[in-house]
């Protein structure tokens, strides 16, 4: 019903709006805020605290967006979608940017006409069980019952699973992450699959985590990360950039404590033209020069992002993992602000 | 200067003529719609265009990729084609329409007779159901009825069992399937055969009621006959239909008949739910034969029963039908809440699952707009040549 309503005002706003093609940041500049398309509310990723503030990994990439173009990280308009509408509302120009754990796939790139800027977390499917199943490994649920988002590459990449591995399988589909909970809980299905970041956070939601466990199996790839509308290649050069400005701070050592004074007291003329003290990249961004500075002071550096949403002194736990800078071992790499 | 006047005069003629002037709004309000319809279509057109997407089918004949749990009629696996997996929420769809209007209509009629009913406490019970019913959105009735399986019915470990033979758990209500082994075609004739001997019965016994009067009660005969000749017929044979237990392997039952919670929820809401409006419907109705119909069929000796049967009923009629076949087309488009609790019908496949794999949405929700509009017209039609059969024939 929801996925209906909203096809249709996707449609009606694909009629009726007629250009909300170019011309994105000046879009943005004249409304005031970035409108991201978050998670209707996955804790640590996008979900709105006990005081209506969004908050999460992905919301602080939006605020990051604008950081650097509005120049303050609160600006955000948050539109919330689900796995069925989120391309909808992106495409129809009711958001700017998404920012909304979504996995880059060749079909979504090329066949629903997205934009795909990076990765921002490196992710793969993975099962959660309860502890009292008393299984060990995915290979073992054969004739399981399975919660699963539907929408969503993980549907396939399930049904490729237990295809290839000769095991049987009953979908049960449910629209969000909430509803995918109390599938579980309830036992409606024996299983909760996801993708794994997303598994923590609905583990760290339960009443009782311990009793859960993540399966050790992952069954897929699922690089997660940012897309605008395809033809607005101006636009899609900022939120690029947006998201290398955090890794390339971290891998400078550029934090929220010392992006003020770093300038000052290096030497190294990447830091300063990053920072917008030399060169003119912020303007031919079509932003200020200090566009890059603003995202580390408002909301830190890649690392402090993590840490701060996901990272393992949280309820979530993460550990950095293939998410490390490919100077620690991972696969987190910007090209260089040259 | 003179031939000036006229035309003046006849072009405000014109324009006060009534005629002309009610045809002149008429064609000015169908070109308005017109440039209305075109200018959308050609602007979602020309935007799609402009992201690159242009409209087309092609993507119905791609493997789909993703599994449909529950497919009844069709069979289907995630290497058919988006179209197959369209038909399986379509057959889905119908069978939730199919099954609902049927107890939708026997909930409301007996809801609608007790309604009526001199008894106070059953009338009031079902004035009580019918308002509660009636006065709650059908969404929330699908979620309470599917919130009370899942969450109070036991999982499969721990199912509630019932004779042995039937299993209740929140994966569904598991049941005995029938095996077909060698010489079930004669029990399957048995039963065509006392199907036939029932219709040759009827025409016997209502012959001789014509003549003598007398009364035979076809129904109950009929009912043991379809009954107990195959059953005998099976024994004789040394069954050729046995049953098949549902038994409880690793996480689910396995073998016989199920009942999933999603279908179940979805189809015993939206029957009570529009029951509840046909069963006012049914009351209007026989409220609106004239008493005296009664009352005569009551001088005449005919039991209340009868009475009910045989003059109200009839007579009511065509005054229920047409306001019942729009309680059916409700239902119908109604069930398109499936995607609600997961029900895999048009909208959950086609227009879900199939639209955010394709990015097709254009496409997939014109699709699925014109089949609810076809099953729509289907009902009508069927409903208004029910409609003319029963109508009372003036005599």
């Amino acid at each position: 019903m929801k996925k209906v309503y909203f096809a249709f005002a996707g449609l009606a706003a694909a009629a009726l709006v007629s250009t909300a093609q170019a011309g994105t940041l000046e879009d943005v500049k004249s409304n005031g805020e970035v409108k991201c398309v978050f998670s209707t509310g996955l804790a640590g990723f996008a979900f709105p605290d006990d005081k209506g503030n969004w908050t999460g990994f992905d919301v602080d990439f939006c605020r990051a967006t604008a950081a650097a173009v509005l120049g303050d990280a609160q600006k955000i308009g948050p539109v919330p979608a689900t796995t069925q509408n989120r391309f909808t509302v992106l495409n129809a120009g009711e958001a700017d940017v998404l920012w909304r754990n979504t996995t880059i796939t060749f079909s979504r790139d090329v066949g629903v006409k997205l934009t795909f800027l990076g990765v921002n977390y490196y992710d793969g499917q993975g099962f959660m069980a309860k502890k009292s199943l008393g299984i060990s490994s995915a290979l073992e649920l054969d004739g399981a019952s399975v919660c699963i988002q539907t929408g969503t590459t993980t549907e396939l990449n399930l049904a490729d699973y237990f295809r290839a591995n000769n095991m049987t399988y009953e979908a049960v589909p449910v629209a969000d992450s909430a509803e995918a909970r109390e599938c579980y809980n309830s036992g409606r299905g024996d299983v909760l699959t996801t993708d794994a970041s997303a598994l923590s956070s609905q583990r760290a939601a339960m009443e009782n985590p311990d009793d859960h466990m993540v399966l050790p199996e992952i069954i897929s790839k699922e690089p997660l990360g940012p897309a605008v509308r395809q033809g607005d290649d101006e636009w899609a050069d900022i939120v690029r950039w947006v998201l290398y400005a955090t890794i390339t701070a971290e891998e400078l050592g550029i934090t929220q404590a010392n992006v003020n004074t770093i300038g000052a007291t290096t030497n190294n003329p990447e830091i300063k033209r990053f920072l917008g003290l030399e060169g003119n990249q912020g303007a031919e961004l079509g932003l200020s020069a200090d566009w890059a500075k603003n995202i580390i002071a408002q909301v830190g550096n890649y690392g402090e992002i993590f840490e701060r949403n996901i990272g393992v002194n949280t309820p979530l736990g993460i550990g950095r993992g293939v998410n490390a800078l490919w100077t620690d071992g991972g696969l987190q790499y910007s090209p260089p602000f040259r | 200067m003179h031939q000036n006047s006229t035309t003046d005069f006849s072009l405000r003629r014109l324009f006060y003529n009534q005629e002309v002037r009610s045809v002149a709004i008429q064609i000015l309000t169908l070109a308005v719609i017109c440039y209305l319809v075109f200018s959308i279509g050609q602007n979602m057109i020309v935007n799609l265009a402009a992201i690159g997407k242009d409209i087309s089918m092609d993507f119905l004949w791609v493997p789909a990729g993703y599994d449909i749990t529950f497919q009844p009629f069709v069979d289907y696996g995630p290497t058919d084609t988006h179209f197959r997996a369209a038909m399986v929420g379509l057959s889905n769809t119908l069978l939730v329409a199919v099954t609902g209007i049927i107890l939708a209509t026997i909930l409301g009629f007996i809801l609608g007779v007790m309604r009526l009913s001199n008894n106070f406490l059953v009338s009031k019970l079902s004035q009580i159901f019918i308002d509660f019913t009636r006065n709650v959105p059908v969404l929330l009735h699908i979620f309470f009825i599917y919130g009370i399986i899942i969450n109070l019915l036991p999982v499969p470990k721990k199912a509630e069992s019932i004779g042995g033979v039937f299993f209740m758990t929140n994966r569904g209500i598991f049941a005995p399937a029938p095996t077909l082994d060698k010489g079930y075609e004669f029990v399957v004739a048995a039963f065509l055969v006392a199907i036939a001997a029932c219709f040759v019965l009827a025409r016997w016994a209502k012959k001789r009621q014509m003549k003598t009067g007398q009364i035979f009660p076809v129904f109950w005969t009929c009912l043991g006959l379809i009954i107990a000749l195959p059953l005998l017929t099976n024994m004789m044979i040394g069954g050729a239909i046995g049953v098949e237990i549902p038994k409880l392997k690793g996480f689910n039952f396995k073998g016989g008949l199920i009942l999933r919670p999603e279908y179940v929820a979805l189809w015993f809401a939206l029957s009570y739910y529009t029951a509840s409006f046909i069963a006012e419907i049914v009351r209007g109705g026989i409220l609106a034969i004239h008493k005296g119909q009664k009352e005569a069929a009551h001088a005449l000796g005919i039991s209340p029963n009868r009475t009910l049967r045989l003059v109200i009923i009839p007579q009511a009629l065509p005054l229920i039908i047409p306001p019942i076949a729009s309680n059916y087309l409700n239902l119908t488009k109604n069930s398109s809440l499936a995607i609600a609790i997961g029900y895999f019908d048009i909208v959950a496949t086609l227009g879900g699952i199939s639209l955010m794999q394709t990015g097709k949405e254009v496409e997939t929700m014109s699709l699925v707009l014109l089949t609810y509009l076809c099953l729509s017209l289907i009902i009508s039609a069927a409903m208004n040549f029910l409609n003319h059969r029963v109508a009372l024939k003036a005599r």
